[in-house]
């Protein structure tokens, strides 16, 4: 393993050492660490509605614009004052969740084969970020504002860009027109419809992409951003003057580190840091890659066009089209390689993937290659053939949460798939029927799971919520489930003594008996 | 089977506790970082001189007269007498600051033919006071030496900016 993947995966232990104290906070479904894209959407929202309502009082002259701030907040302090603020405190917040976002999906590896559109259009939004809100401080115009908007013409014209540097519209109190002003309130109306452009597209090739976060979590954020707003105001500082240098200023750090960092090293350093960093961003889904696994192929002879994967594909891999046998209105289902995550969660949606079929080859409607349906079959059977017990278990858990392979022993036949997604809910009835006295399903905590929306699904089939779902006559009393992630195996372990006590208890009339012929 | 959004209300108290403590915890983060700590500028006994000017610099070269010959091929409406060089001269400016060479920067013409005006703007912080400022200014490379300069004792408050321009309507470098 090289340095830089070491670094990653330490890094990756210790974010997930926080993200698991984070569940204990809050509980897995409502951890903010897994819901950061949508805070940061939530925080976009925030800054909207207080931004249309600020430029509504905001007087875009360069002479009137610093009184109509600091006379609307003093005036209505509980409505413009408080959405000043909040307008500001939501910008802050929505660049450490943006830096949050960004470091957990480089951690996860979220960068490359089919994440990599995501990964690509997610870095332009950082500058418009930066753009948007520094370009916000211009606006209030006082000794702040001066500072930036000068610091950020000075940095620019050490781009060979223009002929006349940008710098020299700020070098008098004339130089400032309210043509120049209004070119400020274009770029801070302008920038962040761009971003939001920019966002739509970073979402395109998710499935029910999420912009909302939970509600608890947005009461959660709202209130603390208001509290915020109340307890610490944001105020102006004295009216800009170019006549003077602004001296001692109450920088904020979030938004504006760009300046203090410019003069500590040199614009042109500043730009190399800056593209360096960009291009470094732009690169990493470049970079040498693990080979990608081979992904989801149809069998046109087992789709009957239902779309239930269609439906169910959290990247929007599959698309339906005609159907070959050319009955009309007849469909099937059509991977699209450079979308599809081989996570098999098409395959768990699939009717065809039952494995009480009796066919003399278990041949689904869509599969994954490297690990077909029949082959997990096949396992369990032996699995569960092999074991001596009584009364065994059998546990089908998924390559990213917790290990499931400690877990085996001798009642115990542990299956790990590429996601619990994958798994056909009449795969624990299989086992039921075919001598397992319990099932334990695990897989990614909510929220967490690798391919998005893998253990949502599965959850929602065993629930009966979903299709294709656990039928209702299965015992529930010998299904358990556990969604723990990876470094969680002890919550796993204790899913399984849970799962172990029950079926103990159980009557052996209620066991099922075996109903089904092994090939 | 647990739900996949488990009621809030089981929650142990602790939960609770953490939740506020996080959010505090994220308020305080971004109440402290959006105003602290208080960014120094520029010191408080400190000044600013800005040398800025756009300025296009005379031709690089002298005009001549055209031969017959030379006028023979150009097409009848374009031959004048005389041919200047597009090229323009780079401007090059010297600054003093009671007797210290403080900037000296030549700008060449932009444009592609670099026939348009030269800019330069750079800042210089220097101690607030009393100053002697002497700048001198060169926008013609045939004749050596300033073709501009002037000399002046301004005294500077702290903070203040000081632009030195050039305005050739005003008569050259000027002190603002």
């Amino acid at each position: 393993m090289s340095p830089t993947a070491d670094a990653q995966s330490l890094a990756q232990r210790w974010w997930r050492r926080v993200e698991h104290g984070f569940d204990a906070a809050f509980g897995a479904p409502l951890n903010p660490l897994r819901q950061l894209g949508t805070l940061g959407f939530l925080s976009f929202w925030l800054l909207g509605v207080s931004g249309i309502y600020l430029y509504a009082v905001l007087d875009t002259s360069a002479s009137g614009a610093y009184r109509s701030i600091v006379d609307m907040s003093q005036s209505q302090p509980w409505l413009g004052g408080l959405l000043r603020s909040l307008h500001r405190y939501a910008a802050d917040a929505f660049v450490i969740l943006m830096a949050l976002h960004l470091l957990r999906e480089w951690l996860h590896g979220h960068y490359r084969g089919v994440r990599r559109y995501s990964w690509l259009t997610g870095v332009p939004p950082v500058v418009l970020v930066f753009a948007s809100a520094i370009g916000g401080f211009w606006l209030h115009w006082d000794q702040l504002g001066q500072y930036s908007a000068i610091a950020t013409a000075e940095w620019l014209d050490a781009l060979p860009l223009l002929a006349t540097p940008l710098a020299r519209n700020f070098l008098s109190v004339d130089a400032v027109s309210d043509r120049l002003f209004s070119l400020f309130v274009f770029m801070h109306l302008g920038v962040p419809l761009l971003l939001l452009f920019a966002l739509w597209f970073h979402i395109q090739r998710l499935t029910r992409a999420a912009v909302w976060p939970p509600q608890p979590l947005s009461a959660g954020l709202l209130g603390t951003l208001l509290l915020l707003a109340i307890v610490a105001p944001v105020t102006s500082h004295a009216p800009a003057d170019l006549a003077t240098v602004p001296q001692a200023l109450r920088l904020d750090w979030l938004l504006l580190f760009i300046h203090p960092l410019t003069e500590a090293v040199s614009p042109a350093a500043a730009w190399a840091l800056v593209g360096g960093g960009l291009l470094s961003l732009f690169a990493l889904p470049f970079l040498p890659q693990p080979t990608r696994v081979p992904v989801a192929v149809v069998d046109p002879a087992n789709c009957n066009g239902c779309r239930r994967c269609f439906a169910d594909c959290p990247f929007a891999a599959i698309t339906m089209v005609p159907h070959p046998n050319q009955k009309v209105g007849k469909q099937m289902a059509q991977v699209d390689t450079d979308l599809c995550a081989a996570c098999g969660i098409c395959v768990g949606a699939c009717p065809s993937s039952t494995p009480f079929r009796t066919t003399a080859e278990l041949v689904t409607g869509i599969d994954l290659p490297s690990s077909p349906v029949s082959a997990l079959r096949q396992q369990m059977q032996r699995g569960l053939s092999a074991l001596p017990a009584a009364k065994p278990i059998i546990v089908f858990g998924c390559d990213h949460g917790a290990a499931v392979a400690p877990l085996a022993g001798p009642d115990v036949a542990a299956l790990s798939l590429v996601c619990t997604g994958q798994l056909p809910p009449s795969f624990v009835e299989y086992a039921l029927r075919d001598g397992a006295a319990g099932v334990l399903v695990s897989g990614c905590k909510a929220g967490g799971c690798e391919f998005r929306l893998g253990a949502r699904w599965t959850e929602e089939r065993l629930l009966g919520l979903r299709e294709p779902h656990l039928r209702a006559q299965v015992p529930r009393e010998r299904l358990e489930v556990a969604w723990a992630d990876a470094g969680e195996e002890a919550s796993l372990h204790r899913a399984l003594e849970r799962l172990r006590e029950r079926v103990r208890g159980l009557q052996a009339t209620t066991d099922p008996e075996p109903k089904v012929s092994h090939a | 089977m647990p739900e996949l959004v488990p009621n809030r209300r089981t929650l142990p108290a602790s939960a609770w506790i953490g939740q506020l403590l996080l959010y505090a915890l994220f308020a305080l983060v971004i109440g402290v970082f959006s105003r602290w700590p208080v960014y120094q500028h520029l010191a408080s006994d400190q000044a600013l001189i800005k040398i800025s000017f756009t300025h296009t610099g005379k031709p690089a070269g002298d005009c001549r007269a055209q031969s017959a010959a030379e006028l023979a091929k150009l097409p009848p409406n374009m031959r004048a007498p005389t041919k200047c060089p597009r090229e323009r001269s780079p401007v090059s400016i010297e600054v003093d600051v009671d007797g210290v060479a403080a900037v000296r920067r030549t700008a060449p013409p932009s444009g592609l033919s670099r026939d348009g005006a030269s800019a330069v703007y750079q800042r210089l912080v220097v101690a607030a006071g009393e100053q002697r400022i002497a700048v001198r200014l060169n926008d013609d490379a045939r004749r050596p030496g300033p073709t501009y300069q002037r000399e002046a004792i301004v005294k500077l408050a702290p903070a203040q900016v000081l632009v030195i321009d050039f305005d050739a309507e005003k008569g050259g470098i000027t002190l603002q």
